[in-house]
């Protein structure tokens, strides 16, 4: 079984896009959301839920008022700030249970927290493994490993050959969550500076973790002299840029109509994602 | 804090969806308040910063940001185990006879020294990214970069935040989605500015957005980027939710070609001043009436 992940780094690149495309595309195949913070690969999928479990994860301080002796020791050793005027402010209450533990009267208890919800779904394109984190929650990269971890087990039971995963923006915690020990990451990037730079950035972060990686230029049309320069940059790099997709307004039609683009229209669009899939495919399989 | 004329006033700038703008529409704001405001841009998505591709800036200062990490005197320890239990992050191990560290999951709560009952743990900073000062164009400018391969955005968000110098206006571009680094970057702003696009995409990202400012207790306004194709859900939305559209800016080849290079919007399509201006004054206006009667 293998494990595609698609990066980009930057934000608003076409990783949903590309992702919905490739569930139309792969046979055999189990859909991860990773962008636990803003999962979107659903609105392409029509999932119905077949399972939903809380996702508990990392613990708040409550403070006993009627324990408490206002010692304010708490206050002074908490290095997130988290606490002021003797309250616990949950969202910055990192979980750490120092000032349970060192509270004189006892009155700091640590409580689970319930952060989010994950799910597992049936789409016409196979099983869909997603998930919500709760608003202004943490442990999203934990949140990440669970689904992950179901998409895994999943593709074990019904023998499957891909886990095909979103992944989210960025290259910290929630990235390196989707990205490590996959069998390949696909990144996405567009010709713009800000898309090179971001590149750049979430390639290093594969490097780091030895993870082989594809690159694919979305909307390479809107600066040809950009995509010329990606492209020598990833010869640099001895990483292969795998497709050229050009920009067209039937992406997003096909985003409002709520499907794969493949399956809205047939154009340039589309035949470009088809081969970057059997590209995939041989890169995975060589 | 409050907005009020001549007062100093911090607007964010999110999106809970990633590329949909932010950076080319703070970096715009900060551009256009330049002339007649003091104005400071604090780059705040710190995995991936690029407001200083639009910007430029001179950089004059460098700081390194670190996290304490334990360090134990094993010549003392007695290997009791008290570290490893308080750790809430698996961060330390206690053997027999030797204690293994594992500084990438420590947070640095400082729990494991305070508590260690021999008091041999100390401390040792670990860097895991760097902020960088300087100005553009008599624009104070500040951002943060995450190292490679480090997972923890936010004590570096918190490090930027610092440099807020809470004279005229501060304008901070913030990473995408809803979780730690957002909440981070936008708590302590008198409004946020949530950035989107009118596709079922923008609206579902844009309502967990809306819910975490909401949460946060802090006014918020949008600005609809890429109008043209797509739909009106978003719009509808807003309006059912009372939330002000403040900026609509067209689907274009030419503003996404400036963008492309680099090259800020008012610097590229200067005519585009007036509306950035115009949309500080209804930020300003919104934050005075809500601190009025917050007062009152």
């Amino acid at each position: 079984m293998k494990e595609v992940v698609v990066l980009s780094g930057k934000g608003g690149t076409g990783k949903t896009s590309i992702v919905g495309c490739f569930a139309a595309l792969a046979q055999s195949k189990v859909l991860a959301d990773c962008d636990v913070d803003a999962a979107d690969l659903h609105l392409l999928l029509n999932p119905s839920i077949k399972e939903e479990r809380g996702f508990w994860s990392g613990q708040v301080a409550v403070i006993d008022e009627e324990k408490c002796t206002q010692c304010d020791l708490c206050q002074e050793l908490c290095r997130f700030d988290a606490i002021t005027d003797l309250k616990v402010d949950p969202v910055s209450c990192e979980g750490c249970g120092f000032c349970s533990q060192a509270c004189p009267a006892e009155a700091i208890t640590m409580r689970e927290n319930l952060s989010g919800q994950w799910f597992i779904s049936d789409t016409k394109y196979g099983p869909l493994v997603h998930a919500r984190l709760g608003i202004a929650q943490e442990n999203s990269g934990k949140l990440v490993a669970l689904v992950r971890q179901q998409a895994k087990q999943i593709a074990e039971r019904d023998g499957l050959d891909y886990i095909v995963s979103d992944g989210p923006p960025g290259i910290g915690c929630p990235v390196i969550s989707s990205l490590s020990g996959a069998s390949l990451a696909l990144l996405v990037t567009e010709p713009t500076l800000s898309g090179i730079h971001d590149l750049e950035r979430v390639l290093g972060v594969c490097r780091h973790f030895g993870i082989p990686a594809l690159v694919c230029i979305n909307k390479y049309d809107l600066n040809e002299d950009n995509t010329r320069q990606i492209g020598n940059y990833c010869l640099k790099q001895g990483i292969e840029v795998a497709a050229r997709i050009p920009f067209d307004n039937a992406v997003t039609e096909a985003i409002v109509q709520g499907l794969p683009v493949v399956e809205y229209s047939q154009g340039r669009v589309t035949q470009e994602i088809k081969s970057l899939w059997q590209r995939i495919n041989g890169a995975l399989a060589g | 804090m409050w907005g009020k004329d001549g007062e100093s006033m911090i607007i964010s700038v999110a999106s809970g969806k990633g590329g949909t703008g932010k950076t080319l529409v703070a970096t715009s704001l900060a551009l256009s308040l330049r002339d007649k405001d003091k104005v400071q841009l604090l780059d705040c998505d710190v995995e991936e910063p690029n407001a200083h591709v639009l910007l430029k800036p001179i950089i004059t200062g460098s700081e390194s940001v670190s996290i304490p990490v334990p360090k134990v005197d094993e010549d003392k320890c007695t290997y009791c185990g008290k570290c490893a239990e308080v750790c809430a992050y698996n961060a330390i191990a206690v053997m027999k006879q030797k204690v293994l560290v594992f500084p990438e999951l420590c947070h640095g709560c400082g729990a494991c020294s305070y508590l260690c009952p021999e008091k041999v743990i100390s401390e040792e900073g670990r860097e895991i990214g760097v902020v960088e000062s300087g100005h553009s164009d008599g624009m104070e400018f500040v951002h943060g970069k995450l190292t490679i391969g480090e997972a923890m955005a936010t004590p570096i968000i918190r490090k930027v935040k610092g440099y807020a110098n809470h004279e005229g206006t501060v304008i901070i571009d913030v990473s995408p989605g809803t979780s730690c680094p957002v909440v981070e970057a936008v708590k302590d702003s008198d409004f946020c500015l949530l950035v989107t696009e009118p596709t079922p995409f923008g609206l579902n990202d844009l309502v967990l957005a809306v819910e975490t400012v909401r949460q946060l207790n802090i006014p918020c306004g949008i600005v609809l980027n890429r109008t043209g194709v797509g739909d009106r859900k978003v719009e509808e939305y807003c309006q059912k939710e009372d939330i002000p559209i403040l900026l609509t800016i067209p689907l274009d080849t030419e503003i996404a070609g400036f963008y492309s290079r680099g090259i800020p919007l008012v610097e590229g399509l200067p005519q585009w001043k007036g509306s950035f201006l115009g949309l500080s004054d209804k930020i300003r206006e919104i934050v005075n009436e809500r601190s009025g009667s917050l007062k009152r």
